[in-house]
């Protein structure tokens, strides 16, 4: 079944240790964004395929992607898309923040502690 | 072409790799989606990017920080390339452009393993219907795999040359030879062969009397380099030497189906051929980038039977990337061996220092017989970038090499 071998064998490591030329937490969310990277360019040239196809056929004039100009709703719709995008991608960020306000936050583990302790 | 290249139009300011639709196809190369294809295009530019954009500041880090940093330190300037690497390795715009420059390299084997392994099955299928009982391959599913080969994965492609996956497999070749285009950013032409016409066309302006009837090339996975070969002398009959199944089968079915058919493919080891061809029994004996995945006694080993294969008069030249000469700077040297600690080409190092003139001479090669020369990879310029004019040194990359060899 290749679309499973592709799956577990694509990324698979080659003979002989990794090096590593950062601290190994950035380097690994560096491997993640360059990926990421390489996907976004691959979304966009799709894109971008299209609007030549689309072009080719005369359903898309040259020049009215520039020129789009979307109504109220459609404004909207976008817009929230953006704001909706962002907060996705920086949970994290909206998460330290919270907790930065919190004095008595406290891990589950520790939790865990109190409530054996509160058993008695 | 003026037409295209209006002022300030994209066509007349591009310079970088070409789209890789350009690539030759052929009978047993893999299908690739539109987004298969554009990932290709994404990792060759990223290539081209830190070649171009990025080491020019790694190098001026070099200059304005490490070399002094390190003398001041020391008391001494930077006295090898061992040392500058090292130092190098405490500047941030090194760690950062090797850190990139592998991360790309293990995109492009991911990328290219994704298509070649979701299409596996047929694409075994349609290769083995293109060589099916074809005498011209013939594999020794005995042979051990030297360690040189098996420990460390060659530019990071996981299983190197010689891992099978199934039976009669593909896999790595299709691999190794669809998206080659990665790294080399179309420097090596339409069929990844500009070294093997850089070879034609410096044997054909060096040795213009030379007419080889057997050839033999160590080394050649899918052949590449061999098939120029071939094709230059067409009374001749080529045989590739490599110790993997997988880049063999595929290049005998991609040979034919490119309609190339004076060529044979022997799994073996180069180093010791004896039993499979008689002494004397070559006029020339090949290998293109392919030294540095050795060892120093395989080196050795090879020599001695390149000259125990060639008859009295025949010629052997090693295409490699250039030696490291003492007037080559030391920032230059550490930034070659770069592939050796960090793209898995262990010997990359080592064998760049040797003294080839001595180890063809401990060979049984007449050092007054030794032939040294250089060449670009040879492509068709309307299409691809050419070596010999691109100034962008992607250390170790370039398709511009050494040549050595000898008369035997």
């Amino acid at each position: 079944m290749s679309f499973n071998d592709a799956l577990n064998e694509a990324g698979a490591k080659p003979a002989g240790k990794r090096p590593y030329f950062l601290d190994p937490q950035v380097e690994r969310v560096l491997a993640i964004t360059m990926s990421l990277m390489q996907e976004l360019a691959v979304a966009h040239q799709r894109a971008d395929t299209l609007e030549r196809l689309l072009k080719a056929k005369g359903v898309l004039v040259e020049g009215e992607i520039d020129t789009f100009a979307p109504d109220a709703s459609a404004s909207a719709e976008r817009q929230m898309w953006n704001q909706e995008y962002i907060a996705r991608i920086l949970r994290i960020v909206q998460q330290e923040n919270e907790a930065a306000t919190l004095s008595d936050d406290v891990a589950s583990g520790e939790m865990a502690d109190d409530m054996v302790r509160d058993a008695g | 072409m003026a037409e295209t290249k209006r002022p300030n139009s994209p066509a007349a300011s591009y310079d970088g790799p070409p789209d890789y639709r350009v690539i030759g196809r052929h009978g047993v190369f893999p299908q690739t989606s539109h987004d298969e294809i554009e990932r290709i295009n994404f990792l060759a530019q990223m290539n081209r990017h830190l070649a171009a954009r990025v080491v020019p500041g790694v190098k001026a880090a070099y200059d304005a920080r490490v070399a002094p940093g390190f003398a001041a330190a020391h008391g001494r300037p930077i006295a090898t390339r061992h040392e500058a690497r090292k130092a190098m390795l405490e500047d941030p715009a090194f760690c950062t452009w090797s850190a990139l420059r592998r991360m790309t390299m293990e995109q492009r084997q991911q990328a290219g393993r994704w298509t070649v392994i979701r299409q596996r099955e047929e694409l075994n299928e349609r290769g083995k219907a293109l060589i099916e009982g074809d005498d011209r391959l013939v594999l020794n599913p005995a042979l051990a795999i030297p360690r040189y080969v098996s420990a460390v994965d060659h530019h990071c492609m996981p299983g190197s040359y010689h891992r099978e996956y199934a039976p009669d497999d593909f896999t790595n070749g299709a691999n190794y030879d669809h998206a080659g285009f990665v790294t080399t950013g179309g420097l090596l032409g339409k069929y990844s062969d500009g070294g093997g016409h850089a070879v034609v066309q410096w044997v054909k302006k060096n040795l213009p009397d030379f007419a080889p009837k057997k050839i033999l090339e160590f080394g050649g996975t899918v052949g590449h380099s061999s098939l120029p070969l071939a094709a230059a002398f067409p009374d001749a009959e080529l045989t590739i030497v490599d110790l993997g199944a997988p880049v063999l089968r595929y290049g005998l079915a991609r040979a034919k189906s490119l309609g190339i058919n004076n060529v044979r493919f022997v799994q073996a080891s180069a180093e010791d051929l004896t039993g499979i061809f008689e002494d004397g029994s070559f006029d020339w004996v090949q290998t293109t980038m392919f030294l540095h995945e050795l060892s120093t006694r395989a080196l050795r080993n090879i020599f001695a039977e390149s000259h125990r294969l060639l008859r009295p008069g025949g010629i052997v030249l090693h295409v490699e990337q250039p030696q490291y000469a003492p007037d080559m700077p030391l920032f230059e040297q550490a930034m070659r061996d770069w592939d050796a600690f960090y793209n898995n080409e262990p010997f990359w190092s080592r064998m760049h220092e040797m003294d080839l003139d001595a180890e063809m001479e401990r060979a049984g090669f007449d050092r007054a017989k030794i032939i040294h020369g250089g060449v670009y990879g040879v492509v068709d310029r309307e299409i691809f970038p050419d070596a010999a004019e691109d100034n962008t040194e992607d250390y170790g990359r370039k398709a511009a090499w050494h040549v050595i060899g000898a008369v035997a």
